[in-house]
């Protein structure tokens, strides 16, 4: 119980029950559905980018409490940063959970992600957001991404 | 259901000797993330007995060899306990000859085995090809494949809220432009027991071939096809106690005579010359290559190991165990049970309250119970009911009124857990 305690934390719940920028950006530059068929999960992400900043960025969709929170958690990190910011803060993310490679420490609001690395199935929940503003940032259209 | 029909369910669980029957199965016996392993994911794969384990072991151990070619002692031996255990599933479905059982991987092969060998040859553009709403994938993506290929329809016996089909439209739907109805005899992701014999009666009498999904039946009840009268039947081994990668295709004789192959090389051919190859006689004419023996022995270990238990026995047990995993879980707030249909299998697909099903799965694997989450391979099941996804625990003979527990203690700690 005590792994489940720290994968379903306070933090998490409060995200999933709340989930933080849960809403339409009407003038986003960027957006980009995500999602997972193998257990539905799908989300569309919004960004307003102003240069090289991120303005503004909202998430809308279903998931499970690890998507939705992660998601949630994401939109409140990446607000005001750089891309080059987000960019760092994207490797970190995808380093920590899938434990590929060295380093990726989760500072902040997203050390609560790292309890997810120990759920291999779950990675794909976690991961799904930032997956999905990475692709909406890397390109001017709508487009959509699938993880699974 | 009242508490004297609960208890008379329950004595029905004595019928088997359960205590000796989990003897058999060595995997059962082990702790998962620090509890007692509740294995209750049977529909998705079941677990193998001993006397399976042990066939396999001991075809590998002594009789190896390759089948229906070898003039040595070893050939025979193999080719001995590979027919042997084609006669076996013969027996099993109650098929008229051996020649009407071809070994395929699964249920999903003989489905496009037929499609593509039967179906597609007959069939041309705005014909139609009937399947039900609730079918597994393996019954609705080798139909798609095939009205791509050939400009035919996909036509869909409805559901209704409880997980039945809903039959009122279906003297139109077999009509003169249907090639086959293709239907499963059990749903997976519901657990309906659908009315076959009806259904089959109906298209019968319009001569449109039939082909029954037996996947999710064969390791819960008695099958005849001659009784049912279909044309076609399939199922996979790994689902009834037996190794994955092997399962079978029943057809009757007259209707695999007139089929082409479906994939040629070694073993389906009389003579081969570069001007002509003669096909061989049934049922070798659909089973190129070498085929998966081990797997056909460990299939044929399981249908006896199962008629030793009496199929009887295995379906009134796991009967009892849905009616009172169904009647808990009725009992418990905020858990709604997906799929309510008067005749059902052992399966219980459910919802927790505002717990996306994957969340489900995490918590009660980590208090050692395995269940399903996900669309089960049926997501336009899932579309019906407006959710992605369900948690699905579906049981087999060898579980226990105590893993039943164990379920019901996992659902509270998951709705603990997102209070």
């Amino acid at each position: 119980m005590s792994d489940l305690r720290d994968l379903y934390q306070q933090v998490i719940m409060d995200h999933k029950k709340n989930p933080r920028n849960f809403r339409e950006i009407t003038d986003a530059n960027h957006m980009a559905h995500g999602n997972n068929p193998l257990c539905g999960d799908a989300l569309v992400v919004y960004v307003k980018l102003n240069g090289e900043i991120i303005e503004d960025v909202s998430f809308q969709g279903s998931g499970c409490a690890i998507s939705v929170a992660s998601a949630s958690l994401m939109t409140e990190t990446l607000k005001g940063k750089t891309l080059e910011e987000a960019q760092t803060l994207y490797d970190n993310v995808h380093r920590a959970l899938t434990g590929e490679e060295e380093g990726g420490e989760l500072a902040g609001k997203l050390e609560v992600l790292g309890g997810v690395k120990e759920f291999p199935a779950r990675v794909k929940c976690a991961t799904l957001s930032w997956h999905t503003v990475h692709a909406a940032v890397d390109n001017d259209h709508d487009i959509s991404i699938t993880t699974e | 259901m009242s508490q004297t029909e609960l208890k008379v369910a329950t004595d029905s669980l004595s019928a088997l000797d359960i205590a000796a029957v989990r003897r058999d199965f060595p995997i059962l016996d082990q702790k998962v993330n620090g509890h007692t392993l509740a294995y209750l994911d049977n529909a998705a794969s079941s677990q193998k007995p001993v006397q399976v384990i042990e066939a396999v072991n001991q075809f590998y151990r002594h009789d190896n060899a390759n089948v229906h070619r070898g003039v040595h002692q070893l050939s025979q031996r193999a080719t001995d306990a590979y027919e042997g255990a084609r006669n076996k599933v013969r027996g099993f479905l109650n098929a008229q000859s051996d020649k009407e059982i071809i070994f395929v991987r699964g249920a999903t092969e003989a489905i496009n085995l037929v499609a593509q060998s039967f179906v597609r040859p007959n069939i041309e553009a705005g014909d139609e090809i009937l399947i039900s709403h609730i079918e597994h994938h393996a019954n609705i993506v080798p139909w798609q494949m095939l009205c791509e290929q050939t400009g035919a329809k996909l036509k869909v016996i409805p559901m209704t809220v409880t997980g039945e089909l809903d039959l009122s439209g279906l003297d139109d739907l077999l009509n003169s432009r249907t090639k086959i109805l293709a239907i499963g005899q059990v749903s997976n992701a519901l657990g309906t027991i659908n009315p076959l014999k009806e259904m089959i009666a109906k298209a019968r009498a319009k001569s449109i071939p039939v082909l029954v999904d037996g996947a999710q039946a064969v390791p819960h009840m008695k099958v005849d096809v001659q009784e049912l009268d279909c044309d076609f039947y399939v199922f996979s081994g790994h689902k009834m106690f037996a190794p994955t990668g092997i399962g079978a295709l029943y057809g009757k004789q007259a209707l695999l005579e007139a089929m082409p192959p479906w994939q040629g090389g070694g073993d389906m051919i009389l003579s081969v010359s570069f001007d002509h190859t003669e096909y061989n006689a049934l049922p070798y004419k659909f089973e190129a290559g070498t085929p998966h023996i081990a797997g056909a022995v460990g299939l044929g270990a399981a249908i006896d190991y199962m008629q030793d238990l009496g199929i009887d026995n295995i379906a009134a047990h796991e009967h009892a165990l849905l009616d009172i995993a169904t009647q808990r879980l009725q009992q418990i707030k905020g858990v709604r049970i997906i799929g309510t249909a008067k005749q059902k299998a052992s399966v219980l697909s459910f919802m927790i309250e505002d717990v996306h099903p994957h969340d489900v799965g995490t918590i009660f694997d980590q208090q050692g119970v395995a269940i399903r989450a996900g669309h089960h391979c049926a997501q336009p099941v899932m579309q019906f009911f407006g959710i992605a996804a369900t948690a699905r625990a579906s049981f087999a003979f060898y579980n226990t009124e105590a893993e039943i527990d164990a379920l019901v203690n996992a659902i509270k700690t998951t709705q603990e857990l997102f209070a």
